[in-house]
């Protein structure tokens, strides 16, 4: 009862605040993404080469940034006067995309867009993301906090790219899930046999890898080249499917990262939500000694599941190299571990959740890109934090509090 | 199917939880299991269980010995066990919680849910159990969880069903409804185990008796042709008082006031209705009343666990309307919670650091800024010793302690600072006899020392032979008022206001 009034009480205050940020992005849009009359942005919705080419969409910047601004305006003072809790991530979620469009608007205007190129790249840039969102939630859901992601994902690009170049791609690739799933073998022993504190176990394995990779790759890949130098898999076109107009170049001509990642979310969540195991799963996360009175082998569970997560981790980390550049570069991953435990948690431990908030990333990750050739005023530095805002926003403001599986961080003990 | 326990050890480092018992359980039978707090029970049960493996000793099941390594194998076996503190994954619906671990599945490893909402329902229409198969654990009321628990084992066919203290958290009505479906088991041919600390209750339904104190089997019987006296001393090894020994007392000035108290929760419900009253120095004011109409929430305006109530409260001459739950404690009210997991210890905490959490800041606890651990893990442990709260040190973890034990350390903690009013919210839950006669007789000590004392309890019996005064609450208000220091009222009465019925009282006054 307590509890919930306190709540209750945070709901009254978040739709206000909720309205209060509507009306600033109003504010925002209204004064500082102001586009002369007469600019026209222009975005291209094909490519040249299309079977069923699109024409451009042309937009005229002035109108559509006044009448973007009345709108963010008034969901936001509906929002302050009254909105109730469901309308609130609505409402936001509204707001954000329309101050997204017209924030194109004022950076592209009497410039030209790739809006499918940059949809494209957001799914391209989301994949790691995704992927470690989805490891992360595998070991959570067993009740085991996995600050490894970053350094499993290292790992993976790693293998991919020394493995790669030795055997060839699916060598590579095979080779970082097996390297994933071991250092998931050894955070496993590390916090569940050895109950060490799971963040400390997850820290010393990131600074492990990040160590190791580091060294060899100044100390070997300098000197051997041929050892840094994986061939990279190319975009397999879906026949029919790939030809729809932007749906197409954006899901169905994408490399088999991009596939592997959709895929693993979709079987994830099947077994997650609707499989004997995936009950059993989450059971041992939430109330593991329950779980235990009914005969499930909780010590087993919790391994099974981190080493599951790590090889996920390392399959993502080869996208790093193989999917991309086919070469490792220290510390490429450059923190997309820690977006992908945030994507989890964004995504309430939930695998579409945890995809949709790696879109979102993968967005601020990609529009960042073309922003940087848009030419706009805002220095590159400041857009490379993007994503990372991006971050902060999303898991502070929005989301609130999301609850995580009940037993999470918990060693298990039987006696 | 019979199980028999031939000399089961079991020790948790120096502690001797189960020495050398033995043990029968006959199917169509309920046998009951009586024993002090830190007695064994649990464990002797978890150990049938499969929970945990006995250092020495048989089990045989039919007369064939049995080795269980994990609970899957005593599950398999037909043994099934509802826990003390349930055992049930609070996000989970009804049908998930039964069926984990025995899940109906189709091809590809698919839940076949609808199967088990089928079996749910069919379990529950034949032992008259009515819970929604899709509810979600969390949302639902102990007695319903308790109900679930009882499909769970009943879903893996179990032919021995263990009962853990299955009645302390239960209301009177519920008692009766758990009685009857254990009726309804045991002409199915079930054998019944059933653990619990109140003597009527073995004497209500069990067939046969052990049982255990220190870890042994202290008596074994007919509990029909055994005495409530005899069982208690067979418990606690000397004979015990059942009823409170009390001398009047001295009245003095109110020590707490309230005045027009009211309460709304987020739902503008109106949860406490316009309470007034006041309890005197050298006192004991009950409160009955039926679970749910508003003791929790009284008990957490008084104690400043809630906030945003109206009205006016005092300690004593002092105004502690808008004073925090720290400031009210200092002032000198004490607060022995109702639940003591959630708001009377820290399970990860050790005995000594249990006792002290609030008040580790006093002179005499601490140097400068640091807490002198030497004087207090002294000062623990002579409250332990003065409380009989039972364990080998005052280090081990609160968690280690059995669940009375627990509850006298929470007790020890709050009459040992010498109160000037206590706030006791069912002091005894889960407690053995001779512990509650403990509690009890320090509770009218702290009256006789001339301070005063708020008991809220659902048991009727706890309620009367203990209260200077009797105040009924229904559905948030304060419905009757009864003087219990000369003329006695009949239970029937205050069981009339308990319910609602307002005529009783106005006879009364
Ligand atoms: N996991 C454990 N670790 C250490 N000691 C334990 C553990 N479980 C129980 N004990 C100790 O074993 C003894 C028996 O405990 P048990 O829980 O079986 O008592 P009980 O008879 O069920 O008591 P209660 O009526 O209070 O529930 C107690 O002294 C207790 O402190
Ligand atoms: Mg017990």
């Amino acid at each position: 009862m307590r509890i919930s009034d306190i709540f209750n009480l945070k709901k009254i205050n978040r739709s206000q605040t909720s309205g209060i940020i509507l009306l600033i992005l109003s504010a925002l849009v209204l004064f500082f993404l102001n586009v002369p009359d007469g600019s026209y942005a222009t975005f291209k919705l094909s490519r040249p080469n299309d079977a069923l080419p699109l024409k451009d969409l042309v937009l005229s910047g002035g109108p559509f940034n006044t009448v973007a601004s009345m709108i963010l305006a008034f969901i936001g003072v509906r929002q302050f006067l009254k909105g109730g809790g469901r309308w609130i991530a609505l409402s936001l979620g509204f707001g954000f995309l329309i101050t997204i469009a017209a924030f194109l608007v004022w950076a592209t205007a009497d410039k030209s867009l790739n809006l499918t190129g940059m949809l494209q790249a957001t799914v391209v840039r989301a994949v790691p993301i995704a992927l470690g969102a989805l490891a992360g939630l595998l070991s959570e859901r067993v009740a085991v906090i996995n600050i490894a992601i970053e350094g499993m994902l290292l790992a993976g690009a790693f293998t991919g790219a020394l493995a790669g170049s030795l055997f060839g791609g699916w060598g590579g690739m095979i080779s970082a899930i097996i390297i994933g799933g071991s250092f998931g073998f050894i955070l496993a022993t590390l916090v569940i046999t050895f109950r060490m504190d799971q963040i400390i176990a997850g820290v010393v394995i990131n600074l492990l890898v990040l160590g190791l990779t580091s060294y060899v790759s100044s100390q070997v890949f300098s000197e051997y080249r041929n050892l840094n130098n994986a061939p990279v898999f190319r975009a397999i076109k879906i026949p029919v499917l790939s030809d729809i107009p932007i749906i197409g170049p954006v899901i169905f001509s994408q490399n088999i990262f991009v596939y592997g990642a959709l895929i693993l979310v979709a079987i994830t969540t099947y077994y997650l939500f609707y499989t004997r195991n995936g009950l059993r799963a989450r059971a041992v996360g939430e109330h593991p000694k329950a779980a235990d009175t009914l005969g499930i082998n909780v010590i087993r569970t919790r391994y099974f599941h981190v080493v599951l997560a790590g090889a996920v981790a390392g399959f993502g980390g080869a996208w790093f190299t193989l999917g991309s550049v086919g070469r490792f570069d220290e510390g490429m991953t450059g923190g997309r571990g820690f977006i992908g435990l945030a994507a989890m948690i964004f995504g309430r431990w939930h695998p579409v959740g945890a995809l949709s908030a790696a879109l979102v990333f993968g967005f601020a990750d990609s529009l960042q890109q073309k922003l940087a050739l848009l030419n706009t005023p805002i220095p590159s530095e400041f857009l490379a934090m993007a994503p990372y805002l991006a971050t902060i926003v999303v898991v502070a403001g929005i989301i609130g509090h999301a609850r995580p599986p009940g037993a999470i961080g918990k060693p298990y003990q039987k006696e | 199917m019979d199980i028999e326990l031939k000399g089961i050890t079991k020790r948790f480092g120096s502690v001797i939880a189960n020495d050398q018992i033995n043990l029968q359980i006959k199917a169509g039978e309920v046998l009951g299991l009586l024993g002090e707090n830190g007695a064994g029970k649990s464990t002797l049960m978890n150990i049938l269980s499969g929970l945990y493996a006995p250092d020495e000793g048989k089990l045989l099941i039919d007369g064939i010995e049995v080795n269980f390594r994990g609970p899957g194998d005593s599950i398999s076996a037909g043994i099934g066990m509802v826990h003390q503190h349930f055992m049930l994954v609070p996000i989970f619906s009804v049908a998930e919680n039964v069926i984990l671990g025995v899940e109906p599945v189709k091809t590809a490893d698919y839940l076949d849910l609808s199967k088990a909402r089928t079996l749910v329902n069919k379990i529950s229409s034949e032992y008259g159990l009515s819970v929604p198969p899709d509810a979600i654990i969390e949302d639902l009321p102990v007695g319903i969880q308790q109900k679930v628990e009882i499909i769970k084992v009943l879903f893996r066919e179990a032919n021995v069903i263990i009962f853990d203290e299955p009645t302390a958290v239960l209301t009177p009505s519920e008692v009766e409804d758990f009685f009857s479906i254990v009726r309804a088991l045991k002409a199915s041919g079930k054998a019944i185990v059933f653990i619990t600390h109140k003597l009527h209750e073995i004497k209500e339904i069990a067939d046969r008796v052990t049982v255990l104190r220190h870890g042994r089997i202290t008596g074994e019987g007919n509990p029909k042709r055994l005495t409530k006296e005899k069982l208690a001393e067979m418990m606690v090894g000397r004979q015990v008082a059942f009823t409170v020994n009390k001398i009047k007392s001295k009245i003095g000035q109110p020590v707490l006031k309230l005045k027009n108290i009211e309460l709304h929760t987020k739902d503008n419900e109106r949860v406490l209705k316009n309470i007034n009253f006041s309890i005197k120095a050298g006192e004991i004011v009950g409160i009955a009343g039926i679970q749910g109409n508003g003791q929790t929430e009284l008990i957490e305006v008084i104690t400043g666990l809630r906030k945003n109530y109206t009205g006016e409260m005092f300690l004593g001459e002092l105004d502690i309307t808008r004073a925090n739950a720290r400031q009210r404690h200092v002032a000198g009210m004490a607060h022995i919670p109702e639940d003591r997991h959630k708001f009377g210890m820290v399970e990860n905490f050790s005995i000594t650091e249990n006792i002290i959490i609030n008040n580790y800041y006093e002179k005499r606890l601490s140097d400068f800024i640091t807490i002198n651990w030497i004087k207090a893990r002294s000062a623990a442990a002579l409250l332990c010793e003065e409380f009989d709260v039972r364990t080998p040190s005052v280090d081990l973890n609160g968690k280690s302690l059995s669940g009375g034990n627990q509850q006298k350390m929470v007790v020890a903690r709050e009459l040992g600072r010498k109160p000037k009013i206590v706030i006791a919210a069912q002091p005894t839950r889960g407690v053995d006899v001779g512990s509650i006669e403990y509690i009890h007789s320090r509770l009218v000590q702290s009256r006789d020392d001339g301070n005063g004392v708020l008991l809220i309890s659902s048991e009727l019996d706890e309620i009367i032979s203990l209260s200077d005064r009797i105040l009924v609450m229904y559905d948030g208000s304060i419905v009757a008022e009864f003087d219990n220091t000369d003329a006695k009222p009949k239970r029937n009465q205050i069981g009339l206001a308990m319910a609602g019925s307002t005529e009783e009282i106005y006879n009364e006054h």
